[in-house]
């Protein structure tokens, strides 16, 4: 188990330091000046050069690149060159959104696609399986910030349910805040539990052709009990992964929703800078998406490790 | 040939005939701007209706396909051409340095978000449909290099594979007459796959300004411009979103289709 860690560990650092180099590459080659930018046309040539020396833009690049990667090490993601502020202040207070939004995605995610999927592989090939997987095929097939715009539509609109955007601070109550974030998990999650109900119905299928199984049925136990006890524990491997892959989507597919219902996460942050040009910005929050992503991986590796005792002796 | 192949052809040869056709006709101009006969909902003259500018919605879905289509096959075509060779060439050394470093290359693109780096690269390089197919284009390399890999090893075991060695073939040469041939049936349904994915990833970055730029029509763009519109014209997002749903559930159908019908150990065991 140490050496599957340890092994699992170094690549997730070997992933972590190319993938800042990349996106520390595409920001340099990024025309404009932002210095420049910040002063417009009609800057001093001196001024200019003051500024830049502040913000670190006259050193050469590796010093730069390294700049920046020791100082978020430290929690130092930059300074905003629009807003003139610490850039780790503007995620922190926005990362309140974009977190919780993808946790109850992946809630309300997982709370439709199981029970749908465990349906649908208990019904294989009759009436009930056929119906869930043709709705399935039409989840996949829907873009989900069209889905947004039509839940909008629907539950703020036209049934006054919802607010149509926006977000209520968690200071005024944890339920309105909830509230506030239904409508994007849910458009986020649709498209998501149609994935996630066909890896589990496949998973189940798989696990429930196994000798196995039939050995439980034949010792007495019931149907229900079997798939409790012995299908649905191996079928969760399979599960866990996608699982593991839709909550990094999740993350990084909120950016485009959080654009839909105007919520103030780290998407609408991406955004905002890249129209303003503030590409420090924008370099650090992909940064820390990125990282999450990969830190979620990491931790799902692990979790195979413990769930599958295979794995550790592979390695 | 079952449901789901023809229910799949049928939808995806309806939007390809919809974008060939929009080169030579349309019912109007896509770009004529009517103000007065704006937010129409569908009618006689304006089959799909009008949008904000009264442009006829029908001829920009049809103009819009052509971009959407163009887009994801391009995205599609740099996979294939970048992936498949790197798949073969990771299987010919196999347990070599090269096949692992072709392989932890692939693991870190598939660690990214695409989506966000797709977002960094169009917002660096500046919005446009070009730069939107080389950010998802990207993402369908280690894709079809993974695929490519993992049938091309099975296949390497074969004794086919065995004799063309004893006949004195080099790895090269077996890899492209011998392994890709095999695996064209793979690939086919790969492509189709991803195919539907770049539409979606098209859609997505056009949505937020980042693809086509105006006054070429994008499906995702229509969203966008509907989206403040929605109450009083919700024809305006329902006509691009349904698009959207038909295309890529047709391709999606005519890929599990077609590995139905390609792959004859799926018919046995089907789930």
């Amino acid at each position: 188990m140490l050496r599957y860690t340890l092994k699992r560990l170094l690549s997730l650092l070997i992933s972590l330091a190319i993938a800042s180099l990349v996106i520390f590459a595409t920001i340099e080659v990024a025309p404009g000046d932002p210095a420049f930018f910040m002063l417009g046309i009609n800057a001093q040539e001196d001024t200019l050069a003051a500024l830049r020396v502040e913000l670190g833009l006259d050193k050469s690049k590796p010093q730069r690149y390294w700049a920046w990667i020791t100082g978020m090490i430290h929690g130092d993601f930059g300074t905003s060159y629009q807003y003139r502020t610490p850039i780790s202040g503007m995620i922190s207070a926005r990362l309140w959104v974009s977190l919780p939004l993808a946790l109850y995605a992946l809630v309300i995610s997982v709370l439709i696609a199981f029970p749908v999927g465990i349906y649908a592989a208990t019904k294989r090939g009759k009436k009930g399986d056929l119906i869930v997987m043709g709705a399935t095929q039409f989840g996949l097939a829907i873009p989900n910030f069209w889905f947004a715009m039509m839940l909008v539509l629907i539950f703020a609109i036209n049934l006054r349910w919802f607010s149509a955007g926006g977000f209520t601070s968690w200071d005024k109550g944890v339920f309105s805040a909830l509230k506030s974030l239904t409508l994007p998990a849910l458009a986020l999650a649709l498209p998501q539990a149609a994935i996630l109900a066909r890896v589990m119905r496949s998973a189940l299928l798989d696990v429930l052709s196994e000798d196995f199984i039939r050995t439980a049925r034949a010792k007495g136990l019931s149907r229900r009990q079997t798939l409790q006890y012995h299908g649905l524990r191996n079928a969760m491997i399979p599960v866990l992964t996608i699982l593991g892959l839709q909550l990094s989507f999740l993350l990084a597919g909120g950016i485009i929703i959080e654009q839909v219902f105007y919520l103030p996460g780290l998407g609408r942050l991406i955004f905002q800078s890249i129209s303003a040009r503030d590409l420090i910005v924008v370099e650090s929050v992909t940064m820390l998406l990125v990282f999450a992503v990969i830190i979620i991986n990491f931790i799902i590796d692990l979790a195979y490790a413990i769930v599958d005792p295979r794995l550790r002796a592979r390695s | 040939m079952n449901k789901s192949l023809f229910t799949g052809i049928l939808l995806s040869a309806l939007i390809m005939l919809a974008a060939i056709v929009s080169f030579a006709w349309t019912p109007f101009d896509h770009t004529s701007l009517n103000i007065p006969n704006k937010l129409q909902a569908p009618n006689g003259t304006h089959w799909l209706g009008t949008d904000h500018f009264g442009r006829d919605m029908f001829s920009m879905i049809m103009v819009g396909a052509r971009t959407s289509i163009t887009v994801a096959f391009v995205a599609v075509g740099i996979g294939l051409g970048l992936g498949v060779p790197l798949g073969l060439w990771a299987t010919a050394r196999q347990g070599g340095w090269t096949d692992e470093i072709i392989m932890r290359g692939n693991d870190l693109i598939f660690a990214f978000p695409s989506l966000v780096i797709a977002i960094l690269i169009t917002a660096v390089f500046g919005p446009g449909a070009v730069n939107a197919i080389i950010a998802i284009g990207i993402f369908n390399i280690p894709v079809f290099a993974r695929v490519t890999r993992g049938g091309a090893l099975q296949l390497w075991t074969r004794e086919f594979i065995l004799a063309a060695r004893v006949a004195g073939k080099g790895a090269i040469r077996i890899s492209i007459e011998h392994i890709l041939p095999n695996l064209a049936n793979l690939l086919i349904v790969q492509a189709t796959i991803q195919f539907s994915l770049g539409i979606l990833a098209e859609a997505a970055l056009s949505y937020v300004g980042l693809g086509a730029q105006p006054p070429t029509p994008s499906w995702g763009r229509m969203l966008a411009d509907a989206q403040t519109l929605v109450s009083i014209a919700p024809h305006m997002a329902l006509v691009p979103g349904f698009s959207i749903i038909l295309t890529v559930l047709g391709l999606n159908l005519l890929g599990d289709g077609l590995r139905d019908l390609l792959d004859p150990k799926l018919q046995q065991v089907q789930k």
